[in-house]
């Protein structure tokens, strides 16, 4: 029998507003511990939560982006549990009355568009940080002590739930590499998974093929980049259907990955079934969007990532055109495109030669960039690598790097490649042995010995030749 | 719906109290009359009745999101029962 | 030298008029108060703690233990608090100290704000200044005592199902609830946020009026606030004419009402009549049938959510354990006395799986009927009155085992705080040597109403505030 398997995601980005989600204490990263805090966001006796207009604003604008419907009436709810990093005893959160609610985006593939449905977004206030001492494994379960910061509790969260509609892990990488995208062009969250910015757990269960049931699911948590999210899911996939297939159940339970060892490991179960006591919270009135700011807002949206892969594809490819729109990169590359660069070869720089030296595209003039991309043959490699890497500096000019040419003169060249040859007669034998690959190793050593100045194509000609011979 | 002495021990737990035998006890009977008593709630039919959870109707009440000093950490920690540094310390979530 | 202040029968205005006068000096006026507590406070236990040294050269005045205070310990009369000193000043405590207001010191309260005869205070009970054996209401009953007293001209205490009024008809003096949102909770250790409200305490309606001019208004800290749409009026007008004053049935005779306080309340509408006022009978039958239950719902549901901060972690008593759930649970359990406990049971059981529907959920339409009910009676009358209290105060201890019959002491004053109204209490008389309190309820910010028509029956009725043991 083969496996259908049913990913549904649960998404937490972390809003940049200058302050916090019910108190005006500043959010940022770096500060000392505790500093950024106040009787609200410590849950003093009689502190009061007041709402963040611009968190609300930009949870609308992520909304539309989604294409959901925005709430004529949102209500913050009290979601009730204890922890250490929950000051109140409560996380104010929406649950009946969420501000956005039946989205959906659209994930360009090779066989038409997927549609991811999005159950909800709504807004809440983040935990704050608790670190585990003294305890002999490090994790929370050895410890003997918490020690809790609370600068980040309060820092405004977006919560996104979408339907199970995902099928395959890519997918599900896919989807979330898409999404971020949107939030990051939104302008709203670094949406950064290092940083924290950014968190996802998925809701995995497995089905067979062509049926539409809906069997036990299981949750993973704690993935914190999007290749482990598709390695954990894989793994959670795999495990399902084995357990299936030994004719037993898939019981609910939530694990968390562990990226070290790619293995999952399960929670223990909680003393009690989670009960949240979900109420409306007193202390904070509803919102009720003008339906002129969210037409505004709507009226602001950018052209989002998902068209600009169907509009870019044709020339370039679907994958391309992923890597390119998801990466941030397109909008660079269709105006080195328009300054007279060849697409697939503006492309082919801007993905990877620019992503290698760590360049930001914001900073690149496309019409630098277009003149190197177009002498990217002809000029040596060492100055081709150079310009690309001070491409972001202010004022950059390609021009001295066109002047640099390659040394293509097969009669200058011929010596150093022979002596080349004669001090590797191990490798020469091997390649002449079936070893080909091993042509590459011939060109670093004439590259290295040239400082990069010898035209590549011109050398593997050379070397090939008298390989050959 | 009678109280059991089951439902106690578990909202108790809910709500994070040991409580005694004798409190356990006690509030068994408590309970079970007090919810009797609040319970005459349920013979109105309010079918279509929307509930008021604020007595008055504000809505949109926001502030600009303009940062204001926070607190010194010295006030942050003035109460503490137990800190390290400039954390607040308590023993670990047992597993 | 100064004159010699009688602080049982100074009102603050007087004492505001002194000191403009320069007849006497502020730290004379504190004193004066500090002699008093001396006194009497040792029998009737109306302050947790007095505060010798405190900012203003205005009239003093003394706050609730719920109220915080900056650099004074606040415990809202519960163990779990002990020690707690805020770092910060609840909105109403700043404003009254930007008037120029001193502080004397913080009252008594039921734990938690959580009683309705101040015995629930983790501290000892407070005792009424008419009959020590009595209680004074509650839960402000310390602030109630302490302005009967003479220890203090006036002082703020908290209302949620009837916490200022009741004190104040039992002890015989004139609290204010306001209409919710009209004064700030914030920095006010929560019992029910939907319910809370700050109000004040004093010996006459004026004094009640001016302290409430001063604490009112919008606070951009709590967002449940409003502006005033109007200026609050001090009354002056000895007159009702022109004013209707409805009476519900059902709140003037329900069943527990005592005959004596039936009679002091009718004798004073008869009044209010000679006045120039229109009395009428009106009907609020299902505020009073499920006023209570659906309070008894909606507060301890609220509470068992505002009371989950106390886990021992950033204030407050700590009890040992070796993990988090078990210092936690040790520190909940040690530190909160019965009747938080029991309201916590209570409100996380009306919130929890299963019952949300039945109980809390259905709490919340009925608060819609009610809140409907008094919209249509305040359409046809500018006031409503009723008894504050159906009893005078009864002995300490006499409904200490049984929370139905403590419960049932806010059955009168239950349904406005539901439906948002401010109700004002005055004293109308006595009834088996124990002051009786008429209830005054306004539609929302109707308090100019409620001090106009307070003002004009309490000149009438010419009620002594000062105790017969004391006169
Ligand atoms: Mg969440
Ligand atoms: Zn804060």
């Amino acid at each position: 029998m083969s496996w259908e398997p049913v990913i549904g995601l649960e998404i937490h980005v972390q809003l940049k507003t200058k302050t916090k989600m019910f108190c005006r204490c500043p959010v940022g990263f770096g500060a000392g511990e505790n500093t950024q805090t106040c009787p609200v966001c410590l849950g003093f006796p009689g502190a009061l939560p007041v709402t963040n207009r611009v968190a609300v604003e930009w949870t609308i604008l992520l909304g539309l982006a989604l294409d959901c419907t925005i709430a004529e009436r949102a209500v913050f709810a009290r979601k009730n549990y204890f922890y250490p990093d929950l000051p109140k005893g409560y996380q104010i959160s929406q649950y009946d009355l969420p501000l956005c609610k039946d989205g959906k985006m659209l994930v360009p593939t090779a066989d038409g568009d997927r549609v991811i449905g999005i159950v909800r977004a709504h807004l809440e206030e983040d935990a704050a940080k608790t670190v585990h001492v003294g305890g002999s494994t490090g994790r929370i379960g050895g410890a003997a002590w918490s020690l809790v910061d609370y600068n980040r509790g309060g820092t405004p969260l977006v919560e996104i739930v979408t339907a199970p509609d995902l099928h395959s892990p890519e997918e599900a990488k896919r989807f979330l590499q898409l999404l971020r995208q949107t939030i990051v062009e939104l302008g709203i969250s670094d949406a950064e998974m290092e940083k924290g910015t950014l968190r996802v757990d998925a809701n995995v269960s497995v089905r067979p093929a062509g049926s539409d049931e809906l069997r036990t699911r299981t949750e993973i948590k704690n993935m914190n980049s999007f290749t482990f999210i598709a390695r954990g899911i894989e793994a959670e996939v795999e495990r399902q259907i084995a357990v299936w297939e030994a004719g037993e159940e898939v019981r609910q339970e939530t694990y968390d990955f562990d990226a070290a060892t790619g293995r999952l490991t399960p929670r223990r179960a909680k003393e009690e079934a989670d009960d949240y006591r979900y109420f409306p919270e007193p202390d904070l009135v509803p919102v009720e969007p003008d339906r002129r700011l969210v037409e505004r807002l709507r009226a602001e949206l950018p052209e989002l990532p998902a068209a600009r892969i169907r509009r870019i594809e044709g020339e370039l490819g679907l994958e391309r055109a992923i890597v390119l729109v998801t990466g941030g990169l397109d909008r660079l590359w269709q105006e080195t495109v328009e300054a007279g660069a060849d697409a697939l070869a503006a492309a082919n720089v801007v993905a990877n030669n620019l992503v290698r030296a760590g360049v930001d595209p914001e900073l690149v003039s496309p019409k630098e960039l277009a003149k190197l991309v177009g002498a990217r043959e002809r000029i040596p490699r060492v100055a081709f690598d150079e310009a690309i890497a001070r491409l972001g500096e202010p004022g950059f000019s390609a021009d001295p790097y066109l002047a640099r040419e390659a040394v293509s003169d097969v009669a200058a060249l011929d010596p150093l490649v022979d002596a080349i040859l004669a001090a590797h007669p191990e490798q020469v034998a091997a390649y002449r042995g079936g070893k080909e690959g091993l042509l590459g190793f011939f060109v670093g050593q004439v590259m290295r010995e040239t400082d990069g100045t010898a035209n590549p194509r011109v050398v593997s000609d050379l070397l090939r030749e008298k390989l050959a011979g | 719906m009678p109280i059991s002495r089951d439902d106690v021990l578990h909202v108790a737990r809910l709500a994070r109290l040991a409580l005694t035998e004798d409190e356990v006890e006690r509030l068994t009977h408590e309970l079970a009359d007090i919810v009797e008593a609040v319970g005459i709630v349920a013979e109105l039919d309010l079918e279509g009745v929307p509930p008021t959870s604020h007595p008055r109707g504000l809505v949109n009440v926001m502030d600009d999101d303009e940062p204001r000093p926070p607190l010194p950490l010295e006030d942050v920690l003035a109460n503490a029962p137990d800190h390290e540094g400039n954390l607040f310390r308590v023993p670990a979530w047992r597993q | 030298m100064a004159p010699v202040v009688d602080t049982l029968r100074l009102t603050a205005e007087q004492a505001a008029a002194l000191l403009e006068r320069r007849e006497i000096s502020p730290a004379e006026l504190r004193e004066a108060y500090f002699e008093a507590i001396a006194e009497r406070d040792g029998e009737l236990h109306c302050y947790l703690r007095t505060t010798e040294t405190a900012e203003g050269d205005g009239v003093p005045i003394a706050l609730k233990d719920v109220i915080s205070t900056k650099g004074v310990e606040t415990t809202a009369g519960s163990r779990i608090l002990a020690g707690y000193v805020p770092v910060f000043d609840a909105t109403v405590a700043a404003r009254v100290k930007a008037a120029g207001l001193s502080l004397l010191g913080k009252t008594n309260t039921d734990e938690f704000a959580m009683g309705s005869s101040t015995e629930n205070s983790a501290y000892g009970p407070s005792r009424n200044p008419w009959d020590p054996t009595r209680v004074p209401g509650g839960s402000g009953g310390g602030s109630a005592a302490a302005v009967t007293a003479g220890l203090a001209p006036w002082a703020l205490g908290s209302d949620t199902g009837g916490s200022i009024k009741q004190p104040s008809a039992l002890c015989g003096n004139v609290g204010l609830r306001p209409t919710y949102g009209s004064v700030s909770r914030y920095g006010v250790v929560a019992f029910a946020s939907s319910l809370d409200q700050i109000g004040p305490v004093a010996k006459t309606v004026r004094d009640v009026a001016l302290l409430y001019s001063i604490i009112a208004g919008r606070d951009p800290l709590d967002s449940t606030t409003a502006e005033l749409p109007e200026p609050v009026r001090l009354p002056e007008d000895d007159s009702l004419a022109g004013l209707r004053i409805g009476v519900p049935t059902e709140l003037n005779e329900a069943e527990g009402i005592e005959p004596g306080v039936r009679d002091a309340v009718r004798r004073t509408l008869e009044l209010a009549e000679e006045l120039g006022a229109e009395v009428g009978e009106c009907s609020l039958p299902r505020s009073v049938r499920y006023g209570l239950p659906c309070y008894y719902l909606i507060a301890p549901a609220e509470a068992s959510s505002n009371l989950a901060r106390y886990d021992g972690i950033r204030y407050g008593a700590r009890a040992e354990g070796s993990s988090y759930q078990e210092v936690v649970e040790r520190t909940r359990d040690e530190g909160f006395g019965d009747e938080p406990k029991r309201r916590i049971m209570l409100g996380t059981y009306a919130l929890s799986a299963g019952y949300y529907d039945a109980y809390y959920g259905q709490a919340q339409k009925v608060r819609t009927l009610i809140i409907e009910e008094h919209r249509e009676a305040l359409e046809r009358f500018d006031l409503l009155a009723c008894p504050t209290s159906p009893t005078v105060a009864f002995p300490l201890g006499e409904r200490a085992d049984d929370p139905l019959a403590m419960y049932a002491a806010d059955l009168l004053t239950i349904p406005s705080c539901l439906a948002g109204l401010p109700g004002l209490s005055i004293p109308c008389g006595l009834s088996d040597g124990l002051p009786v309190g008429l209830q005054l309820i306004g539609p929302q910010f109707g308090e100019n109403t409620l001090f106009r028509a307070g003002h004009a029956l309490e000149q009438a009725l010419g009620f002594d505030t000062v105790p017969e043991r004391w006169r």
